[in-house]
């Protein structure tokens, strides 16, 4: 078990719970305590009515998520946790960027920039105006570096949606559970 | 109780608190633990009419510290679940070491903390503290109540979760509007949780597996744990052994699961364990490990653990699965369960070569350390000697509740069990204070039976207030302190890996004697071995709570010793 190198790696960990106060510290303490950083984080509703899901990034060693991912399963309002490899899922986050408007005023080169990113401008304001994209960490990370030029005056960034390739039905997963439980 | 008036029918409601004691009394709870203060007085008010009509009895530690510790000794003993009752602020963190100890040695225990009220939380009220944060990470479960609409269902959810599974501490923290408010009270016990899972399906597939590996193996070795006296698997241990006759050891927590004079037991594993169990880990060909945790103080160096063998591990709680040590098959199964499965298919084997190599390494142990230990040459008394007579003395059917450091070891290593529950130490945490409040608790849990604490002169000091418990509750519990006028295991590590620097360890100790006279206990020392036999014999005789204080020879060390973090083969007889 520990004979393997420690070679840290991108881990999305997707964790199905109950609706529950106190929860989300419960959990994210369960890589807190081991010293692991939170990359990204989001909490969202799932398909299943009543279930929750979080969706965590990691970075770190396949053994010390494997262990994670049993701990929080252990915790009692936790359904099931999985982790996957990035490769695994398919992701998504947004990040917004707002500019000031004479970044407007510079020539065409940053409109083209946008609609090449695919990215769009969501608001525009007195002041300034606001650019959306959705993308992978990495690109809308480029796309900041680029931004900069024009003085950004803000960024911000979600956590890291993603579904997982594999066909499971989460339904089942709960149902399972609920059929243990039951015993 | 107040009525409503209502247009058609009389709906009766009781009071928060009063519903919190209903709750209680549902659940079977006859004695809790606790001290009150600001934030759970309604709860006490509750309580009052309770208590003088017998119908649950509460125990008053002197710290929350203590309180708690008494009810971790309740329930270890009994089996039940323990509850505890601390106020707000400085009374609910006082708890929070038992907690954690609770956790780490799986104790089912409910832990209920009074908050202030609801309005105020978040306000730095005062005795304010954020009891369900602190607590989280040392908790099964926990939650705050804050309408006493809920108190009903959170506590049976509360007890259902710190028995059920793999036992733990749960605790509530019950705001003091919620414990004022009126309530229609019914009580239904809690039996599922959508999301909790505390007994896999037992996987008769493993099973069959497992059966095959055990057949093949020719030196199979058993160790095993606290798991299977949380299970109540006892008898079936004992029948898995009788029909297997594989050679089996105990963890610290495991002891008293099974006889101590089982034909197949060669004692205990782990740092300050029996030479041949630890040494023969790394010999034998299949590790069957039952309920047990591979603790870094049973495996020392992991990476050299038991590499040579095949490894099943029968084991209720799936985090535990691989989490230290790799199996090579895992039953995921609570112990009773797969024990019974696997018992019909085992085949009596001798292993006759295989328990001559426990029997010589037994051999060593015994002319290296145990005969020197509890024959000592000279006047002066060793622990070993103290304990060893205990066993004898108490017939070897007490339950023997210890603190932490070398007395425990000696306690652990010397001490001997005809019935189960008998061995109360905390293991995990290695909570020093832990021992004079936990035999008081386990003392009032199991009134019919002999409790003797053994306790060192440093741990005793750090909860020696809760003798004020006997005070109230008088139990014929017997104390044995071991003095030696240090913090024996800090200056034995001092001595072997410090150069005999002994920072901070030696201790200029009180007038014992004196102390538990203070508190009414009859009291006693002695510090010669001809006097060892009678002061016992008086101990054991005694009809209420007895002190006893042996002063030993002060610089006695614990062997065998695997040094830390080192091979279990690297063990140390001196």
């Amino acid at each position: 078990m520990v004979k393997q190198v420690a070679l840290n790696e991108e881990y999305t960990v997707s964790i199905f719970t109950e609706n529950a106060i106190g929860l989300l510290a419960r959990i994210t303490n369960q890589f807190t305590k081991r010293h692991i950083n939170i990359e990204a984080l989001n909490v969202s509703q799932s398909e299943v009515e009543g279930v929750h899901r979080f969706t965590i990034v990691v970075n770190t060693t396949e053994r010390q998520v494997q262990l994670i991912t049993k701990q929080i399963e252990k915790q009692v309002e936790v359904y099931r946790c999985f982790y996957h490899h990035a490769e695994e899922t398919i992701h998504q986050e947004i990040a917004l960027y707002k500019l000031p408007i004479s970044a407007l005023k510079s020539g065409i080169e940053l409109e083209s920039m946008i609609r090449r990113e695919g990215a769009r401008i969501l608001s525009m304001e007195e002041n300034f105006f606001v650019i959306e994209k959705t993308g992978h960490r990495s690109e809308t990370s480029q796309l900041f570096e680029k931004l900069k030029a024009y003085n950004v005056a803000e960024f911000v960034r979600s956590g890291r949606v993603a579904i997982t390739k594999p066909m499971d039905e989460l339904k089942e997963h709960i149902q399972e559970v609920k059929a243990k439980a039951a015993v | 109780m107040s009525e409503m008036q209502n247009t058609t029918e009389t709906i009766t409601t009781i009071s928060g608190a009063d519903a919190f004691v209903k709750s209680l009394l549902a659940e079977g709870v006859d004695t809790i633990f606790g001290y009150p203060g600001g934030a759970n007085m309604p709860i006490y008010d509750a309580l009052y009419h309770y208590e003088a009509e017998g119908t649950i009895k509460h125990v008053m530690g002197r710290h929350e510290q203590g309180a708690i510790h008494a009810a971790q000794g309740y329930a270890r003993a009994s089996g039940k679940v323990g509850v505890l009752l601390a106020t707000s602020g400085p009374g609910a963190t006082n708890i929070i070491t038992g907690v954690a100890d609770a956790m780490m040695d799986s104790t089912p225990l409910v832990c209920i903390t009074g908050q202030v009220a609801y309005n105020l939380i978040g306000t730095d009220a005062f005795q304010e503290t954020d009891i369900t944060g602190i607590s989280m990470p040392v908790t099964k479960w926990n939650y705050q109540i804050t309408e006493a609409d809920d108190i009903a269902e959170v506590l049976a959810k509360a007890f259902f979760i710190a028995r059920s599974g793999r036992p733990g501490p749960v605790l509530i923290d019950i705001t003091k509007n919620a414990q004022f408010q009126e309530v229609e009270f019914s009580y239904k016990p809690c039996q599922m949780i959508n999301s909790y899972i505390p007994k896999p399906k037992l996987d008769q597939d493993k099973v069959a597996q497992a059966v095959e590996m055990i057949k093949a193996a020719e030196k199979p070795f058993v160790i095993w744990g606290q798991g299977v006296i949380l299970s109540g698997a006892e008898k079936e241990l004992e029948s898995f052994l009788d029909q297997s006759n594989i050679p089996s050891a105990s963890t610290l927590l495991g002891l008293s699961a099974i006889p101590s004079d089982h034909p197949t037991y060669v004692g205990m594993v782990g740092m300050h364990g029996n030479y041949a169990p630890n040494m023969l880990t790394n010999s034998c060909d299949l590790l069957i490990a039952i309920g047990m945790r591979f603790d870094d103080r049973v495996t020392g160096n992991t990476q050299t653990y038991a590499k040579q063998a095949k490894v099943l591990h029968i084991e209720l709680d799936a985090a535990e699965i691989d989490k230290n040590i790799a199996t090579d098959l895992a039953v995921h199964a609570d112990a009773k369960e797969a024990l019974q499965a696997l018992i019909p298919a085992m085949e009596k084997n001798a292993y006759t070569d295989w328990y001559q190599e426990f029997n010589e390494l037994l051999k060593e142990e015994k002319a290296e350390v145990i005969q020197p230990e509890c024959q000592p040459e000279g006047d002066g008394l060793t622990m070993a000697q103290v304990v060893d007579q205990i066993a004898e003395t108490f017939d070897r059917n007490a339950i023997i509740v210890s603190d932490v450091g070398q007395h425990q070891m000696k306690a652990a290593r010397y001490s001997a069990f005809k019935q189960s529950r008998s061995h109360i130490t905390s293991g995990g945490l290695g909570t020093m204070g832990f021992c004079l409040p936990a035999a008081i608790g386990a003392k009032i849990a199991c009134p019919e039976r002999e409790v003797v604490a053994i306790i060192g002169d440093g741990g005793y000091q750090m909860t020696v207030q809760e003798l004020g418990i006997l005070l109230e509750h008088p139990v014929a519990v017997k104390i044995v302190v071991l003095n030696n006028e240090f913090l024996g295991m800090v200056r034995q590590w001092q001595e072997l890996f410090f150069d005999n620097r002994y920072s901070s360890t030696p201790l200029k100790n009180p007038n014992f004697v004196k102390l538990a006279e203070a508190y009414g206990v009859r009291a006693s020392s002695i510090n010669q071995q001809d006097q060892l036999q009678d002061a016992l014999t008086d101990l054991r005789d005694s009809q209420e709570a007895t002190f006893l204080e042996c002063m030993v020879v002060k610089q006695e060390n614990v062997f065998p010793m695997i040094p830390s973090g080192a091979t279990v083969t690297d063990i140390r007889l001196k």
